[in-house]
């Protein structure tokens, strides 16, 4: 089966972006990625719409877990994920995690194989050590 | 097809926070990041602009479809909060709803905001301000007037409270004595609406 797919969604772009290449170099490609960061208007924030079309590009049918900043990031990725077809809205998990840390550890994790709710889990025991 | 109130009610709430951009922005600098009236006028600028094509729908349509517009568009956490509230008023009216209908679907909104924010009241948020006019509806009153000034004044009710969600959590003590942005946007919808309402 695929691989669980990881999702980066920050209030900056630049963010996101860097947590992504930091995904990528320390994990390698296998792991379907997506980032997504900044506001409709291209200023600090996040956009639902963006974060469905994030989603879907990093789209898995092992499921895809999402790794958000603050605030605005989670309510909108919550928002986006119940935006989401019936098919797949269950497949898509939000990492309680730091938005860095969290995306390598779930891509490591990923990469093995694992279920998207033990990507999930790990990202989050890596957060609370 | 929605009645003309409908497109009015929400034409004036747009316009009403739209006009207090500034103040709304202000408010959210001094205990959030800063962007409060600047995203809810994105979200707002564009329901304006859909306004004529919702307003041949249905009064459930015409809502979910203002919700939908304001979670794509506002960018901030006010975007799926103010969406949801509308989607969820939307979602449970009949197609041609009275006023009972509206004070129920009112209390359900309320209801989906606070699963989405995770909060509660007096904890210097929107619901601060909606929940208290929802009792005053559901409890009879039917003073228009009245109802407005309750609004300001539960927003002016949040200024002592102490944020315990979002972005103005983490100043902890220090979010006293700053009213809550959401609270006021809330405030100016509500006058806006009710001076529609006073004059249909």
């Amino acid at each position: 089966m695929e691989s669980v797919g990881v999702v980066i969604v920050s209030h900056s772009p630049k963010v996101a972006e860097g947590a992504a290449d930091m995904v990528r170099q320390m994990v390698g490609e296998e792991v379907p990625l997506a980032w997504t960061g900044g506001n409709p208007s291209g200023g600090l924030g996040t956009d639902v719409g963006q974060i469905m079309s994030a989603i879907d590009r990093a789209w898995s049918d092992a499921g895809v877990v999402v790794l958000v900043d603050l605030g605005g990031a989670e309510t909108n990725s919550e928002m986006a994920i119940e935006m989401l077809s019936d098919d797949r809205r269950g497949k898509v998990l939000i990492c309680n995690a730091p938005v860095v840390e969290g995306a390598v550890v779930a891509a490591t994790e990923a990469a093995g194989g694992s279920s998207v709710d033990t990507v999930r889990q790990t990202a989050e025991e890596y957060s609370a050590r | 097809m929605a009645d003309v109130l409908i497109e009015q009610l929400i034409r004036a709430a747009a316009l009403a926070v739209i006009r207090d951009a500034d103040e709304l922005t202000a408010l959210d600098a001094a205990i959030g990041d800063g962007d409060h009236g600047i995203n809810m006028k994105r979200g707002f600028d564009a329901v304006l602009a859909d306004v004529a094509n919702l307003s041949a729908k249905p009064w459930p349509d015409f809502l979910k479809g203002v919700g939908t517009m304001l979670v794509m568009k506002v960018g901030g956490a006010s975007g799926p909060l103010y969406g949801t509230l509308f989607m969820a008023l939307g979602k449970d009216l009949p197609m041609e709803p009275g006023r009972d209908d509206l004070i129920r679907a009112f209390r359900s909104a309320i209801v989906a905001v606070q699963a989405r924010g995770k909060s509660e009241r007096g904890q210097k948020t929107m619901l601060d301000v909606l929940i208290p006019v929802a009792e005053a509806l559901e409890a009879g009153r039917a003073e228009i007037g009245a109802i407005t000034l309750a609004a300001h004044a539960a927003a002016d009710a949040t200024i002592p409270m102490k944020a315990v969600r979002g972005r103005a959590s983490f100043l902890s003590e220090r979010s006293i004595g700053h009213m809550d942005p959401g609270a006021r946007s809330s405030a100016l919808m509500i006058e806006a609406i009710g001076k529609v309402l006073e004059k249909a």
